[in-house]
């Protein structure tokens, strides 16, 4: 849908905490698996999410490149945190999948594809950054002279209930991205959290039907303003930046740079920022036989330019280094996928920052090769 | 990307669903040389089968199940689209299991895939193509092509290089190009009793070529990377520019629509918007090591 189209259906009402919690039931009776923020294994993950008790009411984490902790807040915000391990693709683009299906007949090898059970998801808390995020998954996916028909189905049922952010860890760089923290396009409804409620946009006809089977109070000027004040205190927050300057070029020209060879000293290939980074798709197909070997699935698993078999060919590895690992997932991101996409597939979520166990800051790296250009 | 490509990856024949393959049934299987045999494929489906066709360059999917799936050049005719032509080296997993099938037996094919050699920049130019080892299957398509309708073009010259006498490729069909007016000079690395021919690297077949005007040749190289980027090299040497040259790439490709990561190449991906490609626009990557 055009922005032009959005504004002309945006508009804004108030949602009482108590008709938040009215919310799980209609999402639920209008058939969505509703999917969002809730705490295990001391994180704050996007799981299955039954009832407003399943969010991480009080709850916020603390980041730090190669650090990750939750601490108790001293309110009752159900949105009180910044952004967790997880991201939207896990449902869209999960990491296991069935690609197609062969059965051994009288005939020969027939070819299906899998029978599988659409989910109609409803994503709860979606911030600016992931949106961003969806929309470089959905070139990737969608946008192409090739279509991936099962994320293009779980993509085309999703209902986007976006969250604006109201605070900002140290890892994030979004504002250097333009992707946020302000949610402007790509959802059906947005909010924004304020001790007593919410104010809600309503920017499509999906989210109008949600809307509309809940008591909702006109988002008063006063309303408005606290709301403005709350998502501006994430925008003061955010200190880190990345310089985008003629990244592609920039990159592209020093593919020989020493600052390679300094960052491969300290990364550990475990391919942690490409499972955590909401953008990175790289897969593989592996084939899963039963017994008889007569029934075979092609499935497909998420993987990473960082793993060492990832570039094998005819017998050798492409890039047979850390160095040229590392060079290849940065290069990709910050510069031809611009080629490729349009876009950088960078969203500054800053992800890849904190789940680095030893702490690698892109934003670093990218200002190391900048000062000092071969 | 590449919009001056001949081509770009289209897909006509393939089903909505890229990842679902079609089944084929090997027809007839000619050996070649050692380890490399030649496999006609039709499509099962008579629909599938009616729809399909190709352009020289590309390539398919060829699934084994269990084993999995390999990227193959089509090798045949692409006017006659309805006998797939494959021929095969054994490399690794899949091709092995093909190397072990026999006539009547199926497997799974999806594509074709990627872009296609530049036919339509050829005409009113002197073509000369280089081939290498199994780098001479991708280009027999153009060949075919260029011979059905030879006066539409100039000189017509094929450079090809083998390890051994006995591992050239296609020798029999070589004096049928030769009279319907492609020149043919073979070179190999390495000679046997009763081999009088050329030794030594393609690259020198270009150096040595007589008739030859850099200004209106078009040159489509196949072959081990090492060998395009000397045979380039060499043609610049002689005078042509990289816009006049065009090369096939390798990578790794395994889902062949630019949605698994396997094949990139600096911004390409090697599966759609390769294998074919100008060398002007693919040769500053190819440069570099471990890219």
């Amino acid at each position: 849908m055009s922005d032009e189209l959005l504004a002309d259906i945006a508009r804004s009402c108030f949602l009482s905490n108590d008709q938040f919690a009215k919310l799980f039931e209609v999402l639920h009776t209008l058939d969505y698996e509703v999917i969002g923020p809730t705490i295990d294994q001391e994180a704050i993950v996007y799981d299955r999410l039954t009832s407003v008790h399943d969010l991480p009411r009080g709850w916020t984490d603390i980041q730090e490149p190669g650090k990750y902790r939750l601490e108790k807040r001293d309110d009752d915000a159900l949105f009180g945190y910044v952004v967790g391990p997880h991201s939207w693709k896990q449902k869209l683009f999960p990491p296991v999948s069935t690609l197609s299906v062969a059965d051994r007949t009288d005939d020969g090898w027939q070819f299906t594809e899998p029978e599988q059970e659409l989910p109609k998801f409803a994503f709860l808390g979606v911030r600016a950054c992931e949106l961003a995020a969806l929309k470089i998954q959905d070139r990737v996916f969608i946008g192409g002279p090739y279509v991936d028909p099962s994320y293009q189905e779980r993509r085309s049922q999703a209902l986007i209930i976006a969250v604006n952010c109201t605070q900002a860890a140290s890892t994030c760089f979004c504002t250097s991205m333009n992707t946020g923290p302000r949610c402007k396009a790509g959802y059906d409804l947005a909010l924004t959290e304020l001790p007593d409620g919410f104010v809600v946009e309503v920017a499509t006809p999906e989210g109008e039907i949600v809307i509309n089977a809940l008591e909702t109070q006109i988002a008063t000027d006063e309303k408005q303003r606290q709301a403005e004040a709350t998502r501006q205190q994430a925008v003061d927050q955010i200190t880190r930046k990345l310089d985008t300057t003629d990244i592609r070029d920039l990159l592209l020209s020093n593919l020989e740079h020493p600052q390679w060879d300094d960052v491969a000293e300290r990364c550990l290939s475990c391919t942690n920022c490409t499972m955590v980074c909401p953008t990175c798709f790289c897969s593989s197909v592996e084939e899963v036989s039963d017994l008889t070997g007569d029934h075979v699935e092609r499935e497909r698993k998420w993987d990473s330019c960082f793993n060492v078999d990832f570039s094998y060919m005819n017998g050798g590895l492409v890039r047979n280094s850390i160095r040229n690992r590392y060079r290849q997932w940065m290069t990709h991101k910050l510069a031809t996928w611009i080629d490729q996409f349009g876009t950088s597939g960078c969203v500054g979520c800053g992800r890849c920052i904190t789940w680095c166990p030893v702490g690698i800051d892109l934003t670093q790296e990218v200002a190391a090769i900048r000062e000092k250009q071969t | 990307m590449n919009s001056s490509c001949s081509t770009t990856g289209e897909n006509a024949n393939s089903q909505s669903n890229p990842w679902v393959p079609n089944t084929a049934v090997i027809r007839e299987i000619t050996p070649e040389v050692n380890e490399v045999a030649t496999y006609h494929l039709a499509l099962a489906d008579p629909t599938a089968a009616k729809a399909y066709h190709f352009q020289p360059g590309q390539f398919n999917m060829l699934y084994v199940p269990g084993a999995g799936e390999s990227a193959i050049s089509m090798s045949g005719n692409p006017d006659s689209p309805e006998t797939l032509t494959h021929t095969i080296r054994v490399a690794g997993n899949v091709t092995r299991s093909i190397a072990a099938m026999k006539v009547g037996d199926t497997l799974g094919l999806r594509g074709p895939f990627g872009t296609s050699w530049p036919l339509d920049a050829c005409a009113g130019q002197d073509v000369i193509l280089v081939a290498g080892g199994i780098g001479l299957p991708p280009l027999r398509p153009v060949i075919y092509r260029l011979l059905a309708e030879r006066q539409r073009y100039g000189r017509l010259h094929l450079l090809y290089g083998a390890r051994s006498p006995d591992m050239r490729l296609y020798t029999e069909e070589n004096r049928l190009w030769s009279e319907g007016g492609l020149e043919v000079k073979e070179t190999v690395d390495r000679s046997n009793p009763g081999w009088y021919g050329n030794v030594g690297v393609v690259p020198l077949l270009l150096e040595r070529l007589e008739s030859f005007d850099p200004a209106q040749t078009i040159l489509m190289i196949c072959g081990p990377g090492l060998m395009m980027r000397f045979t380039a090299r060499t043609a610049i040497q002689r005078g042509m520019t990289a816009e006049q040259i065009w090369v096939s790439t390798e990578r790794n490709m395994q889902c062949a629509v630019g949605l698994c990561g396997h094949c990139l190449l600096g911004p390409e991906f090697i599966c759609k918007d390769g294998p074919i490609f100008r060398y002007d626009q693919i040769s500053p990557y190819l440069k570099v090591e471990g890219l």
